[in-house]
């Protein structure tokens, strides 16, 4: 119980401070949840969502938390400048855990679509946000969950209201800054009202070159006939470790795409709870892996069909170098009754070396017969006669490598439906996998690494 | 109760048991002595008047529910040091063997039960179970087997008189905890094989027993293996020797027969370098409302160029359609492919039990060696099953295949779980699995949980899975030509669940088949 501990006694010690630096709405669920952290504390690798993974190991270490809220001194535009060419996106910062308010975009959003500070939204809209905070979330069903519920302050409120059309992208970036081995606890709020449409990029990048742990927790309530696009990119360094809990409740007939890319990181999982609330949704949840060295990426995925007539699909590419070690956990739970419910699972894997592991486990639970589902996963090499192919007309070794994994991952790039975001992304990867500068070259870093600039 | 129990099972069997009658383990054809058959026309005619009989013929799904009357030396219920003890001592065992039991139960007692599966197993009372029962204990005196026990597996198909029998398969019948007889031993002593109980091995070939007993499936390897090697009792004992080529079939058949008892056997089998065997399982139980516990454990050793075929049809005695009573089938299963080039393979129907809870697995360690697991797993009514394999690459260019099919009907949850595992070593390792369910009803239910840890780059893995219903094209196609809905579900079935099926020995296969359509009977409609 150790790792735990820590939480326990900070929480305890610090319980006032956290709430004086917090809204009602997020105050009134905290004692629940550290009741639910203290009851679970974290989950072993005996857990089998956690098999892959031991928390209590990441979060063991020792971090400073941001819990009185002091400015940290960041110029989030001469972090990030991001311009993904021909994407103009409304541009968001949130630093650390903290919703960033002094640099807002210029081009204003359509009517009634509000991006906020979550402390703020509560305070401005109870009525959006009290009910669905940590409603989705449920405290009691995951530690990480609960500790995240139990510290976090702040975040990100994102609204867009009945029948709006956000045309232009949302982007929001996360950075993470500090000078001390830092935690912080992001919470995300999404409500999407009937028919509404928008498309969300979250980045997560890191400033510096510290230790960060960093929890999240996203909620997602998508009306009927709306249409979301959440598109995640992480790409930090070796000493980040990211806790990712996504939890999605899709009404009836509403569509979702849900897009989880990891170029470079050091430790992270992602858990998505998607659930299935009315019929004929939609979801198409892919993620696409990067990894080499030492870096570990864990993703679990739970799409629960609760009623019938409803779609998903899920494709999740690894490709694995060094020693990395990649995980794929998808489960995909058909209740009683939800009959002509179609599901498509697919997971491979590419292991270059002989040091990369991976573990997969793609996982069907139907309690219905009127379905049709199916899963595959693999796990293998390069075919050898294709490189061959490519070498005998003169493409040397090194580049027909790297052209295979490129197109092995193309296909998860392609599903991207923002196409400024899919060419640049198809470019990432490229630069990725030839071992330049990984990060957006629009990154600029506020202290250069090491090694000159980005050491990826 | 009994008496008229079993006489209403013979009534079915008989009525039922045309040319094409089904038996369970599937070799052997029934043999109806005249003087059942008397008694069951008897019996017939005297019910038939109230028209009550055809109904109960019809409600009889499961055809080995009777009892059999023989004076059983039952041992008091319980589980403690001294009753490990006590079973020892009546199989007259040596030190080294009590020794192996006694570390087992006291690493059992510190043991809780697994959670993880996908099944409900009701609470067990360990303490509640008799672990030895004894049918031979009073057998009469100038004859080798009590005739009652001869007339029941004469019933179940399995005579036990190596003249009846099917030419080409030595038989060891085991009835609770005791091996009845193993039939062609001197046939096949003469080639070297050493087949016979494996009560009977420790005593005529203990080195061999105790060199590999526990090697593959430790104690220490589970809640069950644990409680197993603890209060073991006989299950077969195979050696084949360097070079051998098994001249016929071998098979064992497992009957639980004595109440509140479970069956606890113990299988070992090693094949030597360059020797070939195919094994074959058969069972039974009787019906009863209570659960009965059936924790097996079965280890394969399998060396150099050997080769060893294990096949089984379970068919213990699932529980009434409201889910009540029916064995609960824990069993660890697993092959060691020692040698290189050595191949082992796998092949299950489990249509029975109440709970079904095993993974038959292959280790592969040595270079080469070559592993298969075909499984077709049927779940009806109440049932539920959690069954797979794990194949463990260890050795260099090792490869698997596993197909597993699936059926479930009423209200029965059927589960493959599946690991496949390269090692680092495992260069060149490769796996295909394929796993299919087939639903039919809307309340039962299919899943299927693989996992796969590769720790090499060269290994190659392939793992699919789907999940469906029978299509109403395919039933209105056979409706069309004028196939009853029942029949052709049967139908497609079979044909749905044929690459496991063919993979069986012949008359099992033909057998198998037919219990594939009795489970599912009633399930259209």
């Amino acid at each position: 119980m150790s790792s735990e501990k820590q939480y326990i006694d900070l929480f305890e010690a610090s319980k006032a401070l956290i709430c004086s630096h917090s809204a009602a709405a997020l105050n009134a669920v905290r004692d629940q949840a550290f009741d639910d952290f203290k009851r679970q504390g974290f989950p072993s690798r005996k857990v089998e969502r956690y098999k892959y993974t031991d928390m209590a190991e990441l979060f063991a270490p020792d971090y400073g938390l941001n819990l009185s809220r002091l400015d940290i001194p960041v110029d989030p535009y001469s972090v990030f400048s991001c311009d993904v060419p021909n994407l103009s996106t409304s541009l968001y910062f949130v630093v650390n855990d903290t919703f960033y308010k002094k640099v807002l975009p210029k081009a204003s959003l359509p009517e009634g679509v509000e991006v906020m500070s979550l402390r703020e939204a509560a305070e401005v809209h109870p009525e959006l946000v009290e009910g669905r905070y940590a409603q989705l979330a449920k405290t009691s069903d995951d530690a990480i969950t609960a500790l995240n519920t139990m510290l976090a302050q702040d975040g990100l409120f994102i609204h867009v209201p009945k029948g709006v059309k956000a045309e232009r992208a949302i982007q929001v970036v996360n950075i993470l800054r500090a000078d001390v081995d830092l935690m912080v606890n992001r919470r995300v709020l999404i409500v999407m009202d009937e028919g509404a449409e928008a498309q969300l990029l979250f980045c997560d990048d890191s400033a510096d070159d510290r230790n960060f742990l960093s929890t999240q927790v996203i909620e997602v309530y998508v009306g009927e006939n709306a249409s979301l696009d959440l598109y995640c990119l992480e790409e930090t360094h070796e000493k980040n470790t990211r806790v990712s809990n996504v939890y999605v409740e899709q009404q009836a007939n509403s569509r979702v795409s849900h897009d989880v890319i990891t170029l470079h990181n050091g430790t992270t999982r992602n858990m998505l709870n998607l659930t299935f609330k009315g019929e004929g949704a939609e979801c198409w949840c892919n993620g696409c892996v990067i990894a080499d060295k030492g870096q570990r990426v864990d993703n679990n995925t739970l799409i629960d069909h609760q009623v019938g007539h409803c779609d998903s699909h899920e494709l999740y590419k690894y490709v694995l170098d060094g020693h990395a070690v990649g995980a794929f956990a998808g489960r995909v739970l058909v209740r009683h009754g939800a009959q002509k419910t179609t599901s498509q699972e697919t997971n491979q894997n590419l292991c270059m070396t002989k040091a990369a592991r991976m573990y997969t486990q793609p996982m069907l639970e139907i309690y219905a017969d009127d379905v049709k589902c199916a899963h595959g996963s693999t796990v293998g090499q390069l075919n050898d006669a294709a490189l061959f192919y490519m070498q005998q007309r003169g493409v040397d070794q090194h580049e027909a490598k790297m052209l295979l994994e490129l197109a092995f991952v193309g296909e998860v790039i392609d599903q991207i439906k923002l196409e400024p975001l899919r060419d640049r992304l198809h470019q990432l990867v490229e630069k990725r996998f030839r071992g330049e500068l990984g990060r957006c070259q629009g990154c600029r870093l506020t202290r250069p690494l090491a090694d000159g600039g980005c050491k990826r | 109760m009994c008496e008229r129990l079993s006489k209403r099972n013979r009534c079915a069997a008989t009525t039922l048991g045309r040319s094409d009658c089904i038996t369970a383990g599937g070799l052997w054809r029934i043999a109806f002595s005249l003087e059942d058959l008397g008694e069951a026309v008897h019996h017939h005619m005297k019910t038939e008047r109230n028209n009550e009989f055809v109904k109960e013929v019809a409600n009889q799904k499961y055809e080995f529910g009777f009892t059999t009357n023989v004076e059983t030396d039952v041992i008091p219920k319980g589980l403690n040091e001294d009753i490990v003890r006590l079973i020892s001592k009546k199989k007259g065992e040596p030190d080294w063997l009590l020794e192996f039991r006694l570390k087992a139960y006291r690493f059992w007692t510190t043991l809780s039960e697994p959670k993880w599966g996908h099944v409900h197993v009701p609470p067990i009372d360990y303490q509640d179970i008799s672990y030895y029962a004894d049918p031979l204990a009073k057998k009469p005196k100038n004859k080798e087997i009590d005739p009652e026990l001869e007339k029941t597996f004469d019933k179940l198909g399995i005579p036990l008189e190596e003249r009846l029998a099917l030419s080409g398969t030595a038989v060891d019948a085991i009835m609770d905890s005791v091996s009845v007889k193993t039939t062609f031993k001197k046939q096949l002593a003469e080639k070297g094989v050493i087949f016979s109980s494996i009560g009977e091995a420790v005593k005529d070939h203990p080195d061999l027993v105790r060199q590999y007993l526990g090697s593959v499936v430790p104690y220490r390897d589970n809640y069950s293996a644990a409680l197993n090697s603890a209060v073991f009792s006989d299950g077969s004992f195979v050696y084949i020797p360097k070079g051998v080529r098994c001249p016929m079939e071998l098979s064992s058949y497992f009957r639980i027969n004595a109440r509140n008892t479970g069956q606890f056997e113990r299988t070992l089998i090693i094949a030597d370098d360059d020797s070939y065997v195919s094994y074959l399982e058969g069972c039974t139980a009787p019906m009863r409302d209570e659960n009965q516990l059936h924790a097996a454990v079965v280890e394969i050793v399998v060396m150099n160029n050997a080769e060893v075929k294990y096949s089984t049809v379970q068919n213990w005695y699932p529980g009434d359609e409201n889910g009540k009573g029916g064995v609960l089938n824990l069993v660890t299963k697993r092959g060691d492919c020692r040698g290189v080039n050595s191949k082992l393979s796998w092949t299950q129907v489990e249509t029975g039990s109440a709970i079904t809870w095993k993974y038959p697995s292959c280790v592969l360690r040595g270079d080469n060696s070559q592993a298969e697991f075909y499984s077709v797993a049927v779940t009806n009514h109440f049932q539920e099953a959690d069954t797979g394999t794990k194949m463990i690459h260890m050795g260099k260019n090792t490869k698997s295949t596993i197909i597993s099919k699936g059926i479930s009907a009423g209200h029965s949850q059927n589960s493959y779980r599946g690991l496949v595992r390269a090692t680092s070593n495992a260069d060149n390792a490769r796996n295909y699995s394929s796993c299919d369910s087939l639903l039919l009803g809307s309340d039962c239910g299919a899943h299927t949980f693989p996992y796969m840890d590769i720790h090499n780059d060269t290994a190659i893995v392939e793992h699919e899975a789907t999940t469906s219903k029978i299509s109403e094209d395919q039933l209105f196609y056979c409706n069309q030509r004028g196939i009853p809905t029942e029949e052709a579900v049967g139908l497609i079935v079979n044909g749905y669940a044929k690459d496991v099926l063919n993979k069986l020995p012949m008359e099992f296969a033909v057998e198998a088949q037919k219990l594939l359509s009795v489970s599912l009977e009633g399930t259209v409609g």
